[in-house]
Parts: C-alpha cells; sequence; structure tokens
C-alpha cells in the first residue's frame, strides 16, 4: 500500500506538480522509514546507512576488509592543513564557518532565508574563497571532496536534522522542487531517482545492489572505488555523485551546487534525518 | 521472487509439453537472433543484461524477470517488440526504458532484439 502510494505521488510530480499530492518533509521521511523497515524487518537502524552492504553479506565482507585499511587517510590529513591556513588577506575559515569544525557539516544543507536559497556545505566553501578573493576549489572532487570529507568526519556521530520551515512558502517549495526532481522519470533511458532507490532498492543492476535512499547522505563526501580507478583518487561530494547518476541514465547533468542540484540535497539529505553522520566512507 | 518463481513453473510446463509433442520450431532467421543476442547484451545497446536474466549472460541483475518461455508467454510477437519499443505504454512506472520512443534503439535493432528475446 505503501509504495502505492509512493508511485501515485510519483504519477503525479512527474506530470507536473498538483498540490493535491504534496506532503510535508515530516511526512515523507515517516512513508520512506515505514516503507523500508516493512521491505527489510532484518535491517536495524542505523545498518541502512551502509545501503548494499546492510543487504548482501559478500558485499559486506569486501567492504569491511576496505574500511580496516581506509584509503583516504592522506586526503583527509589534507582536509585539515587546509582548515588551518588561513587566507592570504590574514582571515581563516572560520571567519566563515565559526570556530569549532566540528559544528560545520551538519549545519548543512540550510534555507538561508535572506537569499531565499538553499545552502549546501561545498557551495559555501566556494563562496567563502570567493568573498576572500581567494581562488575557489573546483566543485566535485580534488581538494573541495578532502575539505569537505574532513568537515563530515569531523562530525561523525552527531543526529543529521535538516530543518525545512513551515512557514516559509520559499523554503517549502524549494524542498518540494527537490522531491520532484527525485520522483521524477529522467533522461533517455527515462529513470528517477526512485526508480533504483526507493521502489528498486535491494535488487541487483548487473553486480551493482541498488542502495535505499534513507541513509545516502550520512557518509558523503564518498571515496568510491570506480573513481578512483578513473584515475586520480576516489573521491568525490555528493554533488559529483549527482552528475554521475544523471549521465548514467543519459540525462545531461546539472551544475554543481546550482539550484537544481541544492534543492535535491535538502530533500535528500531530509531523508536522513535522524540517522548520524558517518563520514567520509568507502563504497564500490 | 514470486513473479520469477512463476515464470519459471511456466518454462517447465512449456518445456514439458513441446518435448512430449515434438513440435517442430518455427524456422526463424538465426542471422537475426544472434544479432539481436549482441545487440541485447552490449552495455551501450540494449544492455538487458542490467535487469534480466538471459541464458548466456553472465552477472545478471533481478529487476525486471528472467527471459524465459517468452514463446508461452508472448504468443503474438508483435506485443513482444511493442513492449521493448514502449514498456511505459503497459506499465506507465516500469524501469524498463521506453527504447523505440525514446530512440535507444532504432528500428531494424528492435527487430532483432525481438527474434531474439521471442527465442528464448
Amino acid at each position: 500500500m505503501k509504495k502505492m502510494i509512493l508511485m501515485v505521488l510519483a504519477a503525479g510530480l512527474s506530470l507536473g506538480t498538483s498540490p493535491a499530492f504534496a506532503t510535508t518533509q515530516a511526512e515523507d521521511i515517516a512513508a520512506l522509514k515505514a516503507y523500508f523497515a516493512k521491505k527489510w524487518p532484518d535491517v536495524k537502524g542505523e545498518d541502512m546507512a551502509n545501503g548494499a552492504y546492510a543487504l548482501s553479506e559478500d558485499k559486506r565482507i569486501n567492504w569491511e576488509s576496505m574500511r580496516d585499511f581506509p584509503p583516504f587517510e592522506d586526503q583527509l590529513a589534507i582536509g585539515e592543513e587546509i582548515w588551518n591556513t588561513p587566507f592570504k588577506n590574514g582571515n581563516t575559515w572560520a571567519s566563515c564557518f565559526g570556530d569549532d569544525p566540528s559544528r560545520v557539516r551538519n549545519r548543512f544543507p540550510h534555507w538561508n532565508v535572506r537569499d531565499k536559497k538553499v545552502e549546501t556545505l561545498e557551495g559555501n566553501i566556494i563562496q567563502c574563497q570567493k568573498a576572500n578573493d581567494e581562488k575557489p576549489f573546483k566543485t566535485k572532487k580534488g581538494k573541495i571532496a578532502y575539505f569537505s570529507a574532513w568537515l563530515a568526519n569531523q562530525a561523525n556521530g552527531q543526529t543529521i536534522n535538516v530543518v525545512v520551515p513551515q512557514d516559509d512558502p520559499d523554503a517549502v517549495a524549494a524542498y518540494e522542487a527537490g522531491r520532484q526532481f527525485f520522483y521524477a522519470k529522467r533522461g533517455q533511458l527515462n529513470l528517477s531517482c526512485a526508480d533504483c532507490h526507493v521502489y528498486q532498492a535491494g535488487l541487483f543492476a548487473r553486480g551493482n545492489l541498488l542502495s535505499p535512499v534513507r541513509g545516502h547522505t550520512t557518509h558523503f563526501p564518498v571515496w568510491r572505488g570506480k573513481w578512483a580507478r578513473s584515475g586520480g583518487d576516489g573521491f568525490g561530494t555528493l554533488h559529483r555523485r549527482y552528475g554521475g547518476c544523471n549521465k548514467q541514465v543519459r540525462a545531461k547533468p546539472f551544475k554543481a551546487h546550482g539550484k537544481e542540484y541544492s534543492n535535491l540535497e535538502y530533500f535528500h539529505a531530509s531523508m536522513s534525518n535522524g540517522m548520524t553522520i558517518n563520514a567520509p566512507d568507502y563504497r564500490e | 521472487m514470486k513473479l520469477q518463481d512463476k515464470l519459471s513453473a511456466v518454462a517447465l510446463v512449456v518445456m514439458a509439453a513441446i518435448s512430449s509433442t515434438n513440435v517442430p520450431m518455427a524456422s526463424a532467421d538465426e542471422g537475426l537472433i544472434a544479432k539481436g543476442k549482441e545487440i541485447s547484451f552490449d552495455r551501450k545497446k540494449g544492455n538487458c543484461l542490467t535487469c534480466h536474466q538471459i541464458a548466456g549472460g553472465t552477472l545478471t541483475g533481478n529487476i525486471g524477470p528472467p527471459l524465459i518461455a517468452m514463446k508461452a508467454r508472448f504468443p503474438d510477437k508483435a506485443k513482444l517488440r511493442a513492449d521493448i519499443w514502449d514498456m511505459t505504454k503497459r506499465s506507465p512506472h516500469t524501469m524498463m526504458p521506453p527504447f523505440g520512443k525514446y530512440g535507444v534503439l532504432t528500428e531494424s535493432e528492435i527487430d532483432a532484439i525481438t527474434e531474439f528475446v521471442h527465442s528464448l
């Protein structure tokens, strides 16, 4: 029944929103929690965030051996060095993010009331550099991912609580746009995010086990084996992953930290509310 | 998967029926079937193994049903072709890409895939 409700919801959204279908953030989270609890009664609590590794014993063994010697320690050290290096103008990162690096990750994504837009951690890292006349990092990999991963790592154990102020129609609209993005069919292959990460989660696409949306954002930036094999290192931001997903369904990716992906992140991160940050992590 | 169990059962019944009655298999264009298999297995073309189990394919996905007993499931080959061309017409929320409608494959490629899948 829940699945049917979600399907009907997706249909409404892909036809262009009908207000009759609009649900609140709290309702969406509750529906997904119930849906996955029914789908996998054996996957308990935080293990959901481990995605495929909560569902396949074989994959879990490989993943755990990978985590015994994490491949990303050197990059985390670079991330820490970035935090400790003042800008040429003498300012520090604390001028943008406050003194405590463990209190940065979990403030994002959030609604900026003044500018009426969703702010993401990586988007604000770049904004901070520009405000201090620094050359901004590239948006999807490299230093921005190392820095973001280190900040997320400092926040490990904190509970995710993305807030959508229900009394602010613009914030609600941004969340709604993100939800539409997630449920809408897209690209030449006509697939929605929800097709793989809600309805078919747990099944295999060739050797890949499709992970559930709930828990996705707890461990970003991730180190992906696939990215590491494609040259450079394996680190990438959430928006790098969005772009990759869009390309795979043969849709044109949107700009990292632009409006579309920031709104998507607002919805997407919300779906992990109540779970704890556990970053960075290894993924296939 | 319940559906897969049902399909396996259908396959067994069909195989039994075929072997017991010795009905000669309809002659098909072997060349077209071979071409269809190639396109089906090609990741940049049909990429069918991502979701379907097909005889001869390795590390197959399980999002869609296994492609077996296709003649029993699709006595009318045109209906099979129509599903490959645009499955969303019959099942709006399907995961299956509309291969013809969105131009993922050409009409002749879909002809070949139809022959191959119908031979399974």
